[in-house]
């Protein structure tokens, strides 16, 4: 026994002592391996008798056990220690700069006009398009503009040559026209918001050439001017993310309209910045009103039976109010600095598109 | 329409105060724009006289005049033409802030002359336009006393923008009406006396209208007037005026400008000396000219109506009157006119001419037909009160042109149109005060429309009467019912998907543009497009069409960012495309360039500049955005003539089935541009993107993975330069057939050990086994029949 007392601390000092993973492997062998010696222990056991055999053998068995454990250990003690030593050496300079990768930007317009429609939207309005090319019918005529309305004149509309019948179309100076190609091929009720580019033959500090609207139109029965308000009322509270956005609604004139009305928002100027959502100020924001009755019938719409709003809004107008953009014609520059500065990130996606509340 | 407080309450008996009366206007829907008092900003100017002028020594156009200020005597210079000794005038004394330009007045050295301040003209004061002089106060005006109680400026002026529609309130009694029905007032009774002619005008009025132009002029009255005196008119008078920014000019003029404010009733006054023969209101000849009052010649056409005399036109009806027969400080017998033109002839005249004055606006937004004869008696006290004479008996030419219509009306329509439960009577009782008379049988009314309203035609404009008097912002907030079921919504579009597209695009860097739906000829040249496109006027040159391709807006813009020194960058834009003037001919486009190098230079990645397999990942990423199974689109390489011809390529279903094109943009074209390439693009035709699955399950298919060991093998292929990579892989994944999971090209050589005009593909092949673990012999089968269709397809070669 003293055998055994006598190699499990030689073992086990020779273990703490070695110096490295060769050392270890070398013990591991001396020890554990083929002729190492517990091994050959194990060998001389056959010689007992069963009784010192069975002790010796367990005894055995628990420093074979425990010099493995031991090696073990010790191996990881060792590989960490090599690891520790390579990491050290592997050191970046942190501060270095990272691949490069571009930023991109969504435009102004896209992301207010995601705004509206998500809006909108949540309250039932279904997108519809139509041309920028329109035909004077759809742009005007239907619209309860008559011939010698001033919008129809060469400064103000975009003509096109005359056609071989000596029809002239224009580029849509309003998104009315897709109120009209809903109403002529859709049965009541209709509840539509038109989006889209329109034309105006002007260009000035708050004018260009080239602008957006959204269009809104509902048709029914019953709905009057109570429910345009509310509507619009609801909207603006959405649009400028305010609980309580003082509006008024002041009569006014459209030709496809009957009672019309502007809509002013409240709002406070100061240092040429203009803020939506209180103040001495207003400032108009969309134009609106109960459809003509004469543009019901234009489009084979009853108006002894049917009635409803339509709503108009420019797009620039808004996104520059709700997000302090300056200057109109800087909308359509292209210029880089101004869409990093005043675009949207790529995944900001209007909240109420993500499922949110409005 | 500018008028003032004081002139208003000359017609409307009220105690409201000023901001009560403005937003009452607003209410109204007559927009108070602008409330200014002029006695706020002419704190400082002082009543002065000139007591001498003369010439100054050196400049023709310029007088030295001495004046007296009140305090002392100061020398001016003064270039107005009408600065002469006597005149009351409007002196800024140096330090005084001049409101047009905002500076300070200092005093100065005129060509060797100090002027100790300045005599100034309504434009000077912003208060009208006119350069052509100094301001000439009433003559009992008292030197040094404040300028702006001497002009009769102490009285606040409303500015109301008003809309087309109410061409009734552009007089101020119109005004006052209005006020009155929504109860801030009384309507002052006002009606005039005729005043009897004493003698038969010596001029007669005859119409002389082709068949199709009676209603360019259906009614018109004209006096006589002998032996009157004109001068300046009573100082009330030129006070009003001044206020609103009209220069008085003598007693006739101011007194049609009276008629023009007060009543909404333009009237002219001829020189009845000048006048030859009797007075033909007609259409213009061909060839015939008029020198307007406004100082220019105008062509006429037989479009325009005109008062003539024997020999010519004498004035623009309704619009502008002739230097010919213009009233001056001689004139001693005058004519007076009181008609009604057509709007829209009157408007469409005023237009070609380009003459804007306050009897066209008025004109062609109609005036009170029953004001005609009312108006002559009126200007006809006014001028026999100012300037004497004798008046003759009108002539009369025409009829009161009156439309007598009534509209039936159910005043129930306020509220199921409205919104608002408002009494009948209340209803009726506001229409009344507005002037509509009810023709009330068996409870049905019928309401008659007032002469001086040409905008109500119908039950709705009825309801909007009433609502606005009342007030837009008493009709109780409703909220808008959950949208009905059972409509039928117009056809579903591209939105959602177009906007995922958008959001990726930007998701790779790139910065979405909103660019003009315009661009020049020139530029449009080298992206096909027809002439249609062109427009008739269009805005300038640079934008003289419509787009064929969004690619020319967007490079240029590359180009105009690479002025300011960013040349590199990435730049999209969605919107319109046009290859002609029908709906089918617009389409959405989703279009973007790279240009110069993909990226700043960094220390570890080497800088390269754009290529077309960047242009082709854009486009292919766009696609997958929207849902398009990428993956089974072809490559083939052709695509428009804007692209480098050797590298372009569209990514297609088929032939008939192109979703986009891409590639490097033709040199020749960034030339004609006129922008630093290389520039890389492609252009995403989103209206052919295949239908989404909208109906149906959203559940997906069970996940089919294989248990088994899938077995990647390489190959190399030696094959001609020309052969496309494409075909070598289609071939492979028509051997491999079921079991290819993937294939990539992972390497392509040219050089050393391959035969000139051949090149290597290296390709790797990923086997998927679906029913059990392949075993080494059949690998090799798969490898060999992969090998020799490769061969079939393309020569290609195994490389050795």
């Amino acid at each position: 026994m003293t055998d055994f007392k006598s190699l499990r601390a030689e073992l086990l000092s020779e273990i703490e002592a070695v110096k490295d993973l060769d050392g270890l492997e070398r013990l591991r062998v001396a020890s554990l391996g083929k002729k190492g010696k517990i091994t050959e222990g194990m060998k001389a056991l056959g010689k007992l008798d069963p009784e010192e055999r069975r002790a010796q053998g367990a005894a055995l068995n628990a420093l074979k056990e425990e010099a493995t454990q031991a090696i073990a250990a010790r191996t990881r003690f060792f590989k960490d220690l090599a690891l520790n030593a390579r990491l050290l050496e592997e050191r970046f300079d942190m501060t270095l700069p990272s691949r490069p990768e571009r930023e991109g930007r969504i435009h102004p317009i896209s992301q207010t006009m995601d705004e509206l429609l998500q809006i909108f939207g949540a309250m039932g309005f279904a997108v519809a398009e139509g041309p920028d090319v329109e035909d004077d019918f759809h742009n005007f005529a239907a619209l309860n503009i008559p011939p010698e309305h001033p919008a129809r004149q060469m400064h103000d509309t975009f003509y096109f040559p005359p056609d071989a019948k000596g029809e002239r179309k224009v580029l849509r100076t309003h998104t009315s026209p897709v109120q009209i190609r809903t109403m002529q091929t859709t049965k009541p009720p209709i509840r539509i918001i038109a989006p889209g580019r329109t034309y105006r033959r002007d260009s000035d500090i708050t004018h260009t050439p080239m602008f957006h609207q959204i269009e809104g139109l509902l048709i029914d029965r019953k709905t009057h001017m109570g429910h345009l308000k509310g509507c619009l009322i609801d909207f603006c509270r959405a649009f400028f993310e305010l609980d309580d956005v003082p509006l008024r609604f002041r009569p006014s004139f459209f030709p496809f309209t009957e009672p019309s009305a502007e809509v002013d928002i409240g709002c406070e100027r100061r240092k040429g910045e203009i803020r939506v959502g209180g103040g001495a100020d207003w400032l108009e924001i969309l134009g609106c009103g109960m459809v003509h009755p004469k543009v019901l019938a234009n489009c084979g719409i009853d108006p002894d039976i049917y009635q409803g709003f339509a709503f108009g809004l420019g797009v620039e107008r808004v996104a520059m109010l709700k997000y302090g953009i300056p200057d109109l014609r800087t909308f359509f520059e292209a210029d880089l600095r101004w869409m990093h500065h005043y675009g949207f990130l790529p995944l900001d996606v209007p909240r109420s598109a993500q499922g949110g509340a409005l | 329409m500018k008028f003032t407080l004081g002139w208003l309450k000359a017609h409307l008996e009220t105690d409201a105060d000023l901001a009560t009366i403005a937003d009452t206007l607003t209410a109204l829907g007559l927009e108070t724009e602008e409330i200014s008092n002029p006695a706020e900003t002419l704190q400082g100017f002082r009543v002065a006289e000139i007591l001498s002028a003369e010439k100054h020594p050196d400049a023709d156009r310029l007088q030295v005049c001495r004046v007296a200020t009140g305090e002392k005597e100061v020398t001016i210079v003064c270039g107005a033409p009408n600065a002469r000794a006597g005149l009351k005038g409007v002196l800024a004394s140096p330090g005084t802030v001049i409101p047009a330009s905002g500076e300070v007045l200092r005093e100065g050295k005129i060509r060797g002359v100090t002027s100790e301040g300045m005599l100034c003209s309504t434009a000077e004061l912003a208060l009208g336009e006119d350069h052509d002089g100094i301001i000439e106060l009433p003559t009992d005006a008292r030197v040094g006393d404040d300028a702006a109680a001497a002009l009769g400026l102490d009285d606040p002026v409303l500015h109301l923008g008003l809309t087309p529609n109410r061409g009734d309130c552009l007089g101020v009694r119109g005004i006052a009406r209005d006020l009155a029905a929504a109860g801030l007032g009384k309507l002052k009774p006002w009606q005039e006396t005729p005043i009897p002619g004493t003698f038969q005008s010596p001029l007669g009025v005859t119409f002389d209208f082709p068949k199709d132009a009676h209603d360019a002029c259906p009614h018109f009255v004209g006096r006589y007037i002998r032996g009157l005196k004109n001068g300046p008119s009573p100082d009330w008078l030129q006070r009003r005026l001044l206020a609103i920014g009209l220069r008085p000019i003598s007693a006739l003029v101011d007194v049609t400008n009276l008629m023009t404010i007060e009543l909404g009733r333009p009237m002219h006054v001829f020189d009845a000396d000048l006048v030859k023969g009797g007075l033909t209101v007609r259409l213009a000849r061909e060839d015939e000219s008029l020198r307007g009052l406004d100082g220019k010649d105008h062509a006429l056409d037989p479009e325009m109506c005109v008062i003539a005399d024997a020999n010519a036109p004498l004035s623009l009806a309704g619009i502008v009157g002739g230097v010919a027969t213009g009233c001056t400080d001689e004139t001693v017998n005058v004519f007076v006119e009181s008609a009604i033109f057509d709007p829209v002839r009157t408007a469409m005249t005023g237009r070609k001419l380009n003459v804007e004055t306050d009897a066209r606006h008025r004109f062609e937004r109609g005036v009170d037909p029953a004001m005609v004869a009312p108006g002559m008696e009126m200007a006809t006290r006014l001028l026999l009160e100012f300037c004497g004479g004798e008046p003759s008996e009108c002539v009369v030419a025409g009829a009161e042109a009156r439309r007598e219509q009534t509209v039936p009306f159910r005043p129930s329509r306020v509220a199921s149109l409205g919104g608002v439960e408002l009494p009948e009577k209340e209803t009726l009782a506001i229409l009344k005060r507005l002037g509509f008379e009810d023709e009330e049988k068996g409870g049905t009314h019928r309401m008659c429309v007032p002469s001086w309203r040409h905008d109500i035609e119908g039950e709705a404009d009825l309801v909007e009467e009433a609502l606005r008097v009342h007030g837009y912002d008493n009709i109780p907030v409703c909220p808008l019912a959950p949208a009905p079921t059972d409509r039928a919504d117009a056809p579903p579009t591209n939105g959602a998907r177009v906007g995922f597209i958008r959001r990726s695009l930007a998701a790779r860097g790139m910065i979405e543009a909103v660019t003009w739906s315009f661009l020049s000829s020139h530029e449009a040249a080298a992206f096909g497009g027809s002439d249609a496109l062109c427009l008739d006027n269009p805005i300038s040159a640079e934008l003289d069409r419509l787009r064929p391709s969004i690619l020319p807006n967007i490079i240029l813009a590359a180009g105009r960012n690479a002025a300011r020194g960013m040349a590199d960058l990435a730049l999209f834009e969605i919107g319109p495309q046009y290859a002609g003037l029908d709906a089918a001919d617009q389409a959405l486009m989703a279009s973007g360039i790279r240009a110069g190098q993909t990226g700043p230079r960094h220390w570890q990645t080497p800088a390269r500049s754009v290529d077309a397999f960047d242009a082709k990942a854009d486009a292919r990423a766009g696609l997958a955005a929207a849902g398009v199974a990428v993956a089974g689109l072809e490559t083939v390489a052709e695509g428009p003539a804007w692209y480098h011809p050797g590298r372009v390529g569209t990514l297609r279903y088929g032939p008939k089935n192109v979703l986009a094109t891409f590639g490097e943009i033709h040199p020749g074209v960034l030339a004609h541009l006129d922008v630093a390439g290389p520039i890389v693009g492609f252009e995403l035709f989103l209206d052919h993107l295949p239908a989404p699955k909208t109906e149906g399950r959203k559940q997906r298919p069970a996940l089919d993975a294989s248990p088994f060991q899938a077995v990647e093998r390489d190959f190399a292929f030696v094959v001609k330069e020309s052969v496309a990579a494409g075909d070598l892989l289609r071939a492979v994944k028509k051997a491999a057939g079921q079991m290819v999971a993937e294939v990539q090209v992972f390497d392509v050589y040219q050089g050393k050990g391959i035969a000139p005009g051949h090149k290597s593909l290296a390709i790797s092949v990923r086997l998927q086994p679906r029913e059990k673990t392949l075993t080494d012999d059949e690998i090799a089968a798969v490898a060999e029949k992969i090998v020799s269709a490769v061969k079939k397809a393309t020569g290609a070669e195994l490389r050795q």
